[in-house]
C-alpha cells in the first residue's frame, strides 16, 4: 500500500492503496462512481471507459500508478449541472435497452467527437467498433452521435 | 414493523423511481402486506389487497407496486402508462416499484415477453378498481351520484359545479384503501370495476420517454453492481479448469498471506475466495492453488464434432410426432422431394456484465440485491438452498446488464448468499469475464432434418420437420438443485430437467405434415459449462432458422417468389379454426413486403460481376399471438466472405401497443441480437473444456455490423382492428426467431449459395462460396 493522488472530475483524492490496483476499482469502490463498470477486465468491451488526457481509456486495464492526468468519468462530462449534448442525444434517441454498456458508448463517442467534430458514418463505425453492446443498440447509438455532433457543431 | 427492520431498510438503497412530479422520497413499505405466517421480517405481499398494488400520496401522486422486472425494454414505463390511464392520472403523477419481493406482489418477475400481455391485465384492473373506489368516496363526500362526477389527472369534480373538487390525494393520501380484491391467482386479480375501452385510453398509445434512461446516461442510477453496505467484502469463484473435474485438495497457504485475505470457501467442487477489497479477491482467486482430478471420460465432443455426435446419439426423450394428413403417401406421389439439414451451435448469453449479486445476512435475515429477472422464485429457492424460512429472505431486484434469460439462473445470487451465511458478513460476488463466457447458461444446439414434397406445379404437398436439441439438463428458474453452485456442491435432482426441441410456429396450410422433436444428451450432465437455459425465445431462433430457410428452399425449387410462395400457403383454404392468427400473418407478411419495396421474382437473383453481391430474404413466424415478418437485405463480399446486413424491415403485430417508440426499440434490439447470433455467435469447446472465454473467442456483433437502416412497421392485422377490447400481445422475443433465416435467405438470393449452418462467419461463407464456384 502507498499513497496515491488522483484527480477525478475536478476533485483531488489521496488514497492509501496498492498502486498496481486497476483504476476501475478505485473509481467504483473508493470514490463511489457508478459510470465506469466492469465488463471484461481485458480491455475488450469498453464498459469501464473513462477519459484521460482526451483519450478514451479502459480503466480496467490501467494501473492507478500509471495515471498522470485528470480522469473524467461519465459523471463529469456535463457542465454546470447540465447534461453533455451526447447525454441529451442519448435521451432524445432513447438509445439504451438495459444501458449497462452505455457509459463506454458515451465516453468513447465523446473522445471521438472531441477529436473529430463532424465524423462520417464510417468514422463513427470504426471509432466505436471496439465498444460492445449486448443489447445491440448500435443503430441508435450511431444516430445519437450524429444528433449530438450537429448540436455541438 | 420492528425498529430493526426499519433501520435496515434505511440503509438498503431501495429503488424508487419517479419523474415529473418529484416523487422521490416515498416510504419503501407497501401497506398491503399479508398477515405474517411466521416471525420473519418479510411476509408475502397479499395480491388481494388493493393497497398492495397502489399507494396514493397526499401530494396527489401514485406509486404502483408491480411484481415484474424490466430487462431494458421499458416495461416499467408501459406499466405506468397503463395504470395511470385506468386511474385517470397523468403519467407524470405516477411512479413504479418493481420486483422487490417484500413490497411488490409476486407476478413472477420477467420471462416470455409477456409482461404487457399477461401481467399488464391485472395491473389495469386494479387501477380501474382504485378509480372506482375513489369516485365512490367523492360521491359520498359531495352527495351526488358517481355519474355526475368527472375526473382528470387525479382531480374529481362535480360536473354541474366545478367549484366542488377533491383530489385523490385528499381522499386517500397517506391512508389505506382497505379494499379486498378477488381472483384465484395473481393474474386473475380483479376488483368490481371494468377496464376502459381502447378508444378511451389516452396515455396508452403515446410514447413518454423511459423514466430509467436519464439515470443510465448520467451515471446516477444505482445498479445491482453498485450495491454496497458497510462491512461488505468481495468474493471471487475458482472454477474447475476442466469440465467435470473433481476438487481433490486446496492449498490455503497459497493465499493466506495475501493482503486482505479473509477465507477460502469450499464445498464439494465449489471453490471461492473472500477478501476485503475487490482487487484483492481477484488476485487471491488467481493465486489459489488447488488440485483437480481430470474426469475419466470426456465431458463432451469438441464443438467441431458436435453435430455428428448429436445425429448419432440415442435421444434421451422424444415428443410424439404431430402428424396431419398422410405425409408418406404425399412423399411417394411427389414430383419433387427436397431434403436439407440445418445446424445451430450452442450460443452464449454472454451478458456484457458478468454475473454479480450482493447478499447481506445482518440480523439473522438474508437480503439479496441482484438483477435476477425472476426475483420471486429466487427468494423461495434461495431460502430452500440456505435452509432459512422464506419470510426471513428477500430479494431486491435492481437494474443489471441484461442477458435475455441469463438471470433466470441467478448463480451469483446463490453464491453471494451462501458465502454471506458462511462468514456472517455482507458479500459481493462478481464473476470474471472468462468465467461468464465459459460457464453461463447456453442456448441449446440444434440439428434439424427437413423434407418437402412438391407437385409438378410447385405446390407444397408435404412437410416433414425433425428437430434435435442438446438440451438435456435445462436450467429454468433458479431451482436450488440446478444452479451452478448447487451442482458443484453435489446437490442434484434425481433426474435432470430435460428441455425440449421445437417445431416451427407458422400458419401455413400444408395438407400433410409430420413435426417431431427429440432431446439428446452430452456425456457430462451435471457441473457442465454447457448448461442450457432460456436464451431469448429459448428454441425459437434455432427451429425457425431451419423451417423458414427450408420454406425458401422449397420456393426456389418451385421457382416461385419467396413472398408469394408464403402467401399462397397462408391463403390456402383450411378446415382448422386458426383464421384469426392466419389473417394477421397475411397482413404482417404483406406489410413487410410493402415497406421493403419487394420486387417479385424467384431467388436467387442472378449474380453480378462485382465483389459485392446483394440480395434480400424474408422469414416469418409467430410466438403466442405476436406475428413477425422480417426482410433482410445483405451485401456479401465474394472475396472475403463477409456479410453485412445492410437493411432490415420488421413488420410486427402485437395488437394494442402501449408505447410505440418503446416497442420499436425493443423490436430493433431483439432483431439485432439475432443478427449477432446469425453472423458471429458460437460457443467453442474441445473435449475437456469450453474454449470460448472472452469477446475474441465468443465474438459478438459490433458497431461495424450495424445496418444502415431499420424500418419497424407496427401492424394491427386484427380482423376487427378497432375493437374496444383489442388485446396487447408480447413484444420482444418473437423478433429473435426469424432473423437467422431471413439473413440466410438473403445470402442465397445474393449468391445462389445456401448456408445451413449458423453462424455465417466470413471464413465459413467464403468456403461455401468457393465450393460453389462463386
Amino acid at each position: 500500500m502507498s499513497n496515491v493522488t488522483l484527480k477525478v472530475n475536478g476533485k483531488t483524492h489521496t488514497l492509501d492503496i496498492d498502486p498496481a490496483t486497476p483504476l476501475l476499482y478505485i473509481l467504483r469502490n473508493d470514490l463511489d462512481l457508478r459510470g465506469p463498470r466492469f465488463g471484461c477486465g481485458l480491455g475488450q468491451c469498453g464498459a469501464c471507459t473513462v477519459i484521460i488526457n482526451g483519450t478514451a481509456t479502459r480503466s480496467c486495464m490501467t494501473p492507478v500508478s500509471s495515471v498522470r492526468n485528470e480522469v473524467t468519468t461519465l459523471e463529469g462530462i456535463g457542465k454546470d449541472g447540465a447534461l453533455h449534448p451526447l447525454q441529451k442525444a442519448w435521451i432524445e434517441e432513447q438509445v439504451p435497452q438495459c444501458g449497462f454498456c452505455q457509459n463506454g458508448q458515451i465516453m468513447t463517442a465523446k473522445a471521438l467527437l472531441d477529436k473529430n467534430k463532424n465524423p462520417s458514418d464510417m468514422e463513427i463505425r470504426e471509432g466505436m467498433a471496439r465498444t460492445l453492446c449486448r443489447c445491440m443498440t448500435y443503430y441508435r447509438i450511431q444516430a445519437a452521435i450524429k444528433r449530438a455532433a450537429k448540436v455541438m457543431a | 414493523m420492528s425498529s430493526t427492520r426499519r433501520d435496515f431498510l434505511k440503509t438498503s438503497g431501495m429503488l424508487v423511481v419517479g419523474i415529473g412530479s418529484g416523487i422521490t422520497s416515498l416510504s419503501a413499505q407497501a401497506p398491503g402486506r399479508a398477515a405474517s405466517t411466521g416471525t420473519g421480517p418479510y411476509p408475502d405481499v397479499d395480491f388481494r389487497q388493493l393497497d398492495s398494488w397502489i399507494v396514493i400520496r397526499e401530494n396527489n401522486t401514485a406509486t404502483f407496486h408491480v411484481g415484474k422486472t424490466d430487462c431494458g425494454q421499458g416495461t416499467g414505463t408501459a406499466f405506468r402508462q397503463m395504470m395511470a390511464d385506468e386511474l385517470d392520472m397523468a403519467y407524470n403523477q405516477t411512479a413504479c416499484i418493481m420486483g422487490t419481493t417484500d413490497i411488490t406482489v409476486d407476478q413472477g418477475g420477467s420471462g416470455g415477453s409477456d409482461a404487457i400481455q399477461t401481467d399488464g391485465i391485472p395491473m389495469r384492473r386494479v387501477a380501474a378498481e382504485a378509480r372506482r373506489v375513489l369516485l365512490d368516496m367523492a360521491s359520498k363526500q359531495f352527495g351526488v351520484p358517481v355519474d355526475q362526477l368527472a375526473v382528470s389527472e387525479g382531480v374529481i369534480t362535480v360536473r354541474s359545479d366545478a367549484s366542488k373538487r377533491v383530489t385523490y390525494g385528499q381522499l386517500v393520501g397517506g391512508k389505506k384503501f382497505n379494499v379486498v380484491l378477488t381472483g384465484n391467482t395473481v393474474d386473475g386479480t380483479t376488483g368490481v370495476a371494468r377496464v376502459k375501452a381502447v378508444q378511451d385510453l389516452k396515455i396508452v398509445g403515446t410514447s413518454p420517454e423511459r423514466y430509467d434512461i436519464p439515470g443510465k446516461v448520467d451515471g446516477s442510477l444505482k445498479w445491482a453492481v453498485d450495491m454496497k453496505v458497510p462491512g461488505m467484502v468481495h468474493a471471487r469463484n475458482v472454477r474447475p479448469p476442466l469440465a467435470g473435474a473433481k476438487l481433490l485438495s486446496v492449498d490455503e497457504s497459497s493465499v493466506r498471506n495475501l493482503p486482505g485475505f479473509i477465507k477460502v470457501i469450499r464445498s464439494g467442487n465449489y471453490l471461492a475466495v473472500v477478501c476485503e477489497r475487490e482487487e484483492q479477491a481477484i488476485n487471491a482467486a488467481r493465486a489459489l492453488k488447488a488440485n483437480w482430478e481430470k474426469p475419466a471420460t470426456a465431458p463432451f465432443p469438441s464443438s467441431e464434432d458436435l453435430y455428428k455426435f448429436m445425429r448419432a446419439a440415442t435421444p434421451t426423450s422424444a415428443a410424439r410426432p404431430t402428424v396431419t394428413g398422410n405425409p408418406e403417401a404425399a412423399f411417394a406421389s411427389a414430383a419433387k422431394v427436397i431434403e436439407a439439414e440445418y445446424e445451430v451451435p450452442f450460443q452464449g448469453h454472454t451478458a456484457l456484465g458478468p454475473a454479480h449479486a450482493m447478499a447481506d445476512p445482518s440480523n439473522g435475515q438474508m437480503t439479496i440485491y441482484t438483477n435476477d429477472m425472476k426475483s420471486y422464485g429466487m427468494r423461495t429457492n434461495v431460502a430452500d438452498f440456505l435452509g432459512m424460512p422464506r419470510d426471513q429472505v428477500r430479494v431486491v431486484w435492481m437494474e443489471g446488464p441484461q442477458a435475455y434469460g441469463r438471470t433466470a439462473a441467478d448463480d451469483a445470487g446463490f453464491e453471494a448468499a451462501y458465502i454471506a451465511k458462511e462468514i456472517g458478513r455482507p458479500v459481493r460476488m462478481q464473476w470474471m469475464r472468462n468465467e461468464e463466457t465459459a460457464w453461463d447458461t447456453k442456448g441449446p444446439a440444434f440439428t434439424v432434418k427437413s423434407r418437402g414434397a412438391l407437385d409438378a406445379e410447385g405446390n407444397l404437398l408435404a412437410f416433414d420437420f425433425e428437430a434435435r436439441a442438446a438440451d438435456y439438463n435445462h436450467l429454468g428458474y433458479n431451482e436450488p438443485d440446478t444452479v451452478l453452485i448447487a451442482q458443484l456442491m453435489g446437490r442434484r435432482r434425481a433426474t435432470p430437467a430435460g428441455g425440449g426441441a421445437a417445431t416451427p410456429n407458422e400458419m401455413y396450410a400444408i395438407a400433410n405434415r409430420r413435426m417431431s422433436t427429440a432431446v439428446v444428451s452430452l456425456p457430462l450432465v451435471w457441473e457442465t459449462p454447457l448448461r442450457t437455459g432460456n436464451l431469448r425465445d429459448p428454441n425459437g431462433p434455432q427451429a425457425t432458422f431451419a423451417s423458414e430457410s427450408f420454406i425458401d428452399e422449397l420456393a426456389a425449387a418451385a421457382k416461385a417468389d419467396p413472398v408469394d410462395f408464403r402467401l399462397k400457403l397462408l391463403t390456402a383454404s383450411t378446415t382448422d379454426d386458426s383464421g384469426f392468427k392466419r389473417a394477421r400473418s397475411i397482413a404482417t407478411v404483406k406489410a413487410a413486403a410493402e415497406a421493403f419495396g419487394w420486387d417479385k421474382r424467384p431467388s436467387p437473383k442472378g449474380r453480378g460481376t462485382g465483389n459485392l453481391l446483394t440480395g434480400r430474404g424474408i422469414a416469418y413466424c409467430f410466438r403466442s399471438q405476436t406475428v413477425v415478418a422480417q426482410i433482410a437485405e445483405v451485401e456479401v463480399n465474394r472475396r472475403t466472405g463477409h456479410v453485412w446486413v445492410k437493411r432490415l424491415v420488421v413488420a410486427h403485430d402485437c395488437g394494442l401497443v402501449i408505447n410505440p417508440e418503446g416497442v420499436k426499440r425493443t423490436i430493433e434490439g431483439g432483431t439485432m441480437h439475432s443478427v449477432s447470433r446469425a453472423l458471429h455467435e458460437e460457443v467453442k469447446f474441445d473435449t475437456e473444456k469450453v474454449t470460448s472465454v472472452d469477446w475474441l473467442s465468443h465474438p459478438s456483433m459490433t458497431h461495424l455490423d450495424a445496418p444502415a437502416r431499420i424500418d419497424v412497421v407496427i401492424v394491427n392485422g386484427d380482423p376487427n382492428p378497432r375493437r374496444a377490447d383489442l388485446p396487447a400481445y408480447g413484444a420482444g422475443e418473437t423478433v429473435c426467431k426469424p432473423t437467422l433465416a431471413a439473413i440466410a435467405n438473403a445470402i442465397f438470393d445474393a449468391t445462389g449459395v445456401r448456408l445451413r449452418r449458423v453462424p455465417f462467419r466470413d471464413d465459413r461463407v467464403l468456403a461455401a462460396l468457393k465450393a460453389a464456384g462463386v
